[in-house]
């Protein structure tokens, strides 16, 4: 069942399943994304977590930062840890073995891009394929963070990473982001959506969503990283504001696999070199020589958020 | 409800059906699992199973066998009983998984049905998989026939959900030669075999929200060595547990075992140390030399192979001259780990007796009464001249010029 909160003051006392006692980086987004999936539901929940910035700092022990169930495997199967609990819980239930068989149960599982675009990407094909009951949260920072900042497959053309450094002949990472929510709507999901967490109305209405659609589910959270995208940590909320704004991060949703809806519309659109602008790891792009990559951008950028329009006009 | 499934006295199973049929009467409540030779049958068995109402449970479909170990993680975690079965590739694959099946002390059982490792790819049988996982923290233990696989798998569950146990446990038969021989198996009924395991025991469940548990830790140079501490003497302490569940299905059934099998041991000079399908063999080499030749031999088979029995190998191979430890896996560079764990055993011990090493049947290679026989010839004359006269390491079926190591 959706947890509404209606005013700061609940906001202030509700209990949070997610503590503020944790070790990732001041600024960084995670915590925002993955606060507000725990505060958004009363069901019980169980998560699992791939190995990466949340798992690495949230649950070193003897301490914990989850007031829910939770299991961190590998890298790469936080989808098949869910998908196997999922199993298990669907099993129980039939059987009568449930403690407390009433009270819903949500399984929800969060990787990063990492493990989510690269690592374990199969594993969350598989998973979503066997129409386990579970939402699948990436928490995409487009950069592998928590091994030092090596790309991804989610990572953008042009950014300088660990692993494509921009240098004197390079303009950095040669290849394009992965569209991994085309992929799992793809599959036939029954909802699919992108979220950020500077537009957290959205994204707390997205998850809510997600929560009630029976089957599985796949969230692609924007996460601005302050260590590895390069800004100071106290802009996370504005660096996002133009990641959405300039349609770099189009906000939209696709139901059964096709029918799709943009939940979010700028009413300035800014311009991509903007966003970029803002961020160390293209800094390098705004030389005379790497500025092609940025019009590029534009361009797919424009071209995306055209597509999206007449997916959405089309109705189908 | 699941349906149940009169069984006849006598059964014809091969060791597939033992493991399939064992699982079915433990009622599991997930099996996470992916197809891989000459293991596949155990995997289609409990389908059948599953679609004609014999079983109650959740089957699913994993993508890989890393998934199928991973879905069992998170089965298990939640709070159930939880089994697989696979071979060795997809044993490889699994390997992450399993270390953190252990470390995370879920009860899950793994029928493991022996096959050798790529490259050369092969299908057949050897120990390499079952070698490849002794480090992985589970409870290991070898099933030489189809009856043992039917009877361990059974003893299996029980031995990993004790409550002073909740390790992973692992049962191993020979691919194809246990896996696909028909041979007559004495099956419990259903209520008999289900009431032996007993009911699922929870601990730290998951699905118990009244105390949320987190699994799958980060620990450092602070407490991880405590853990992994922790975890080594729960798996020694098992030893006990192992022998009280032998005892109880013996009391059940007269079909007595232990965790290092002896056969014709009392007054054996010779001894070859063995597992799997190959035990059943050297026993019969073993009998035809008494007979023919007057040569007093033995076999000892470590039923058990981790927690390694040292005490009951030292007193099994106790008054024995000299030993063949014969390793069903290439050694990678050293001498086959039944050779090294029966020689610490035996240096442990007052007495010592010579020891060498066989390795032999890798991918499938027969192993023969002859080679057999000229293993006990060779290891009599080690007796009779009191030190090693053989090379320490040879290998046996092996074409072409002979092999031998460590001279």
């Amino acid at each position: 069942m959706s947890k509404i909160i209606k005013n700061l003051k609940q906001f202030s006392t509700s209990n949070d399943r997610f503590e503020g006692a944790h070790l990732l980086c001041p600024g960084c987004a995670h915590s925002i994304i993955v606060r507000e999936l725990l505060n958004c539901t009363d069901d019980n929940l169980v998560i699992a977590n791939a190995t990466g910035c949340l798992e690495v700092c949230t649950a070193v022990y003897p301490h914990t930062s989850w007031d829910a169930s939770w299991i961190h495997i590998g890298f790469e199967n936080a989808a098949t840890a869910a998908s196997g609990a999922e199993a298990m819980y669907k099993t129980l239930k039939r059987k009568g073995r449930l403690k407390d068989p009433d009270k819903p149960v949500k399984f929800v599982a969060f990787g990063g891009d990492g493990a989510t675009y690269d690592i374990g990407f199969q594993f969350l094909s598989g998973a979503v394929e066997r129409g386990h009951d579970f939402t699948y949260i990436c928490l995409d920072n487009e950069v592998y963070a928590n091994t030092g900042g090596q790309r991804s497959s989610s990572t953008p053309r042009g950014s300088s990473t660990t692993t494509t450094p921009a240098g004197r002949v390079s303009y950095g990472n040669k290849k394009f982001k992965k569209d991994m929510v085309a992929i799992m709507a793809a599959h036939g999901a029954p909802y699919v959506a992108q979220v950020a967490p500077n537009k957290w109305k959205d994204m707390v209405k997205k998850y809510q969503k997600a929560l009630a659609t029976e089957g599985p589910v796949y969230i692609n959270a924007m996460s601005a990283c302050t260590t590895e995208w390069k800004f100071p940590s106290q802009d996370t909320i504005d660096v996002s504001d133009l990641g959405t704004d300039s349609l770099v991060f189009p906000l939209y949703e696709i139901e059964n696999g096709h029918k799709l809806t943009i939940t979010y519309r700028p009413r300035n659109i800014v311009p991509v070199r903007d966003y970029l602008g803002v961020q160390g790891r293209f800094k390098h792009l705004f030389k005379k020589e790497n500025q092609h990559i940025i019009d590029e951008m534009q361009k797919a950028v424009d071209l995306k958020w055209e597509l999206l329009q007449r997916r959405e006009e089309a109705g189908i | 409800m699941a349906e149940k499934l009169e069984l006849q006295e006598v059964e014809v199973w091969d060791g597939n059906m033992a493991f399939a049929q064992a699982m079915r009467q433990a009622q599991i409540d997930v099996v996470a699992a992916y197809p891989i030779t000459p293991s596949t049958p155990t995997v289609h068995g409990y389908a059948k199973f599953l679609a004609d109402g014999y079983i109650d449970g959740e089957f699913v479909l994993v993508e890989s066998e890393h998934a199928a170990m991973s879905g069992c993680v998170g089965a298990a975690a939640a709070g159930g009983r939880v089994a697989t079965a696979t071979s060795s590739q997809g044993f490889a694959l699994m390997i992450e998984v399993l270390y953190q099946a252990s470390g995370m002390r879920l009860p899950i059982v793994l029928g493991l049905v022996n096959r050798a490792l790529a490259s050369p790819l092969n299908v057949n049988g050897d120990h390499s998989d079952m070698y490849l996982g002794r480090d992985a923290g589970w409870i290991m233990i070898d099933a030489f026939n189809a009856q043992e696989a039917y009877d361990l798998m059974l003893m299996g569950f029980k031995i990993a959900e004790n409550m002073g146990v909740r390790l992973p446990v692992m049962v191993n038969q020979d691919g194809f030669i246990t896996s696909h021989t028909a041979q007559n198996v004495k099956p419990l009924q259903d209520e008999v075999a289900y009431n032996f395991i007993g009911e699922y025991k929870e601990v730290n469940a998951m699905l118990d929200f009244c105390k949320p548990v987190t699994y799958g830790a980060q620990t450092e140079e602070d407490w991880h060595f405590e853990f992994k501490a922790k975890q080594h003497k729960a798996l020694m302490d098992s030893s006990k547990v192992i022998k009280d569940v032998f005892q109880e299905f013996e009391t059940l059934t007269k079909r007595a075992y232990k965790s290092v099998e002896s056969y014709m041991m009392d007054d054996a000079e010779v001894a070859i140390v063995a597992l799997g399908s190959t035990v059943e063999s050297a026993v019969q080499a073993a009998k035809d030399l008494r007979e023919s030749e007057g040569i007093k031999a033995g076999v000892v088979a470590t039923r058990v192979i981790r927690p390694f029995p040292f005490e009951e190998v030292q007193s099994a191979l106790k008054g024995v001259k000299a030993i063949a430890t014969l390793d069903r896996s290439a050694p990678g560079g050293t001498l086959g780990m039944l050779y090294n764990e029966v020689s610490a055993s035996m240096y442990q011990s007052e007495h010592r007796p010579v020891i060498s090493n066989y390795i032999y049947g890798l991918g499938g290679r027969d192993m023969t009464q002859k080679e057999l026989k000229e293993i006990f010839s060779d290891t009599k004359k080690n007796a009779d001249a009191g030190k090693l006269v053989t090379p320490l390491q040879q290998f046996s079926g092996l074409r072409g010029p002979k092999l031998s190591f460590f001279n």
